[in-house]
């Protein structure tokens, strides 16, 4: 099973690049200036985010360090341990809209301290796997076009992740609880 | 929303870390954190560029559109204000593919662009998100991901006996995830109302 998924994940991107710009050649498209012309908007696209970036990752940042995020993590808990979420795995529900190196490292960190074959392991995988980084995308799709009223779209975001959180302790449960 | 969520980050922030006795750890993280977000953009700008390149070969050689008449059933359903042949709906539907392929990297520029296209179709203000907008990042934040290949090589190092019995239960999560993202985008579409495209 793994080997497979290994073997596709190598050959992906290959294939893409070689069929793309065959299928455009057979079309008699000037495939060399036409490349060039779409990526020229690349550098213009990339810098229009940056403000954007900063103030949002600013913010998490302070969030974060400031242990303001544990005093949350902390509120939450007598919520949650009633439906089979054991506490360890909390920071890493907390964080995972807002950041997703740290995020990573949390389930790093307890895939290595619990086993990645453990409760704890399989739950925190799953989580990961689950999500994204919902105020990383919001931020950079919405600053790309220079949009700074988001309106309902991190409500739908964080109900989704919050579904997806409650079914991987489902599942999980389900399926891998000793 | 986004100003609360903001204001509220950083006003609490600043209180618990006075509360603990250690403001200075503010001044550091606000550093930290604007470095961490100049680097990530300019780290975009090297994929960013080659995979804008690659987008607008694959709409020129028709690739795009054919996705796009594939699976227009659904995005007829789920943007019905995206006229089916505007290339929105092309680098929506690229987005997308590359992000339950999980290539993240050809995924984000793919985005992107499917972005700037939704923000031609804008006919209201211009820094107001527009519902297709909405349904899009709603989509896209909780999208479907085949393999998870970022923890399965983690849980590898780790030596788990089967890394890849999570694929099952991830899915099934994402599933959830995105089905409820589907319901809740098209109640508050309706509940916001305006902004109509």
């Amino acid at each position: 099973m793994l080997e497979v998924l290994d073997e596709i994940s190598r050959w992906v991107i290959p294939l893409l690049l070689l069929l793309i710009p065959l299928l455009a050649a057979a079309r008699g498209i000037p495939v060399f200036e036409v490349f060039v012309e779409g990526a020229s908007q690349g550098f213009h696209t990339a810098v229009k985010i940056i403000p954007y970036l900063v103030a949002m990752l600013v913010a998490i940042n302070v969030f974060r360090a400031s242990g303001a995020m544990e005093a949350l993590v902390h509120l939450l808990a007598p919520l949650l341990n009633p439906l089979g979420f054991p506490p360890e795995v909390l920071p890493h529900a907390v964080m995972r809209p807002l950041s997703g190196g740290a995020a990573l490292g949390i389930a790093t960190d307890l895939i290595a301290t619990h086993g990645p074959d453990s409760f704890i392991g399989q739950l925190v995988s799953t989580m990961q796997g689950s999500t994204d980084t919902t105020f990383y995308v919001l931020t950079l799709y919405f600053g790309s076009v220079g949009i700074t009223r988001y309106r309902y779209a991190i409500v739908s975001g964080l109900m989704a992740d919050f579904t997806s959180l409650v079914a991987s302790v489902y599942i999980v449960n389900k399926l891998f609880h000793p | 929303m986004v100003n609360y969520i903001w204001l509220g980050m950083i006003v609490s922030g600043i209180v618990v870390a006075a509360a603990h006795g250690q403001v200075e750890a503010v001044t550091r993280a606000v550093l930290e954190g604007a470095d961490k977000a100049v680097k990530t953009s300019l780290n975009l700008v090297a994929i960013l560029t080659f995979w804008l390149g690659m987008m607008r070969l694959a709409e020129a050689s028709g690739l795009v559109s054919a996705l796009a008449y594939l699976v227009r059933p659904v995005t007829r359903f789920l943007f019905p204000e995206v006229p089916p042949d505007h290339p929105a709906m092309g680098a929506i539907i690229m987005n997308l593919s590359a992000n339950i392929l999980g290539l993240g990297n050809a995924a984000t520029p793919m985005g992107l662009v499917a972005m700037q296209e939704l923000q031609k179709l804008n006919r209201g203000d211009p820094k107001t998100a527009t519902a297709s907008m909405c349904t899009f990042l709603a989509l896209n934040t909780s999208c479907l991901t085949l393999i998870p290949t970022t923890i399965i090589g983690i849980r590898t190092i780790y030596g788990s006996a089967d890394p890849t019995a999570i694929v099952g239960t991830t899915i099934f999560a994402t599933a959830c995830g995105m089905t409820m993202a589907v319901i809740v985008d098209r109640l508050l579409r309706h509940f916001y109302g305006r902004g109509v495209t």
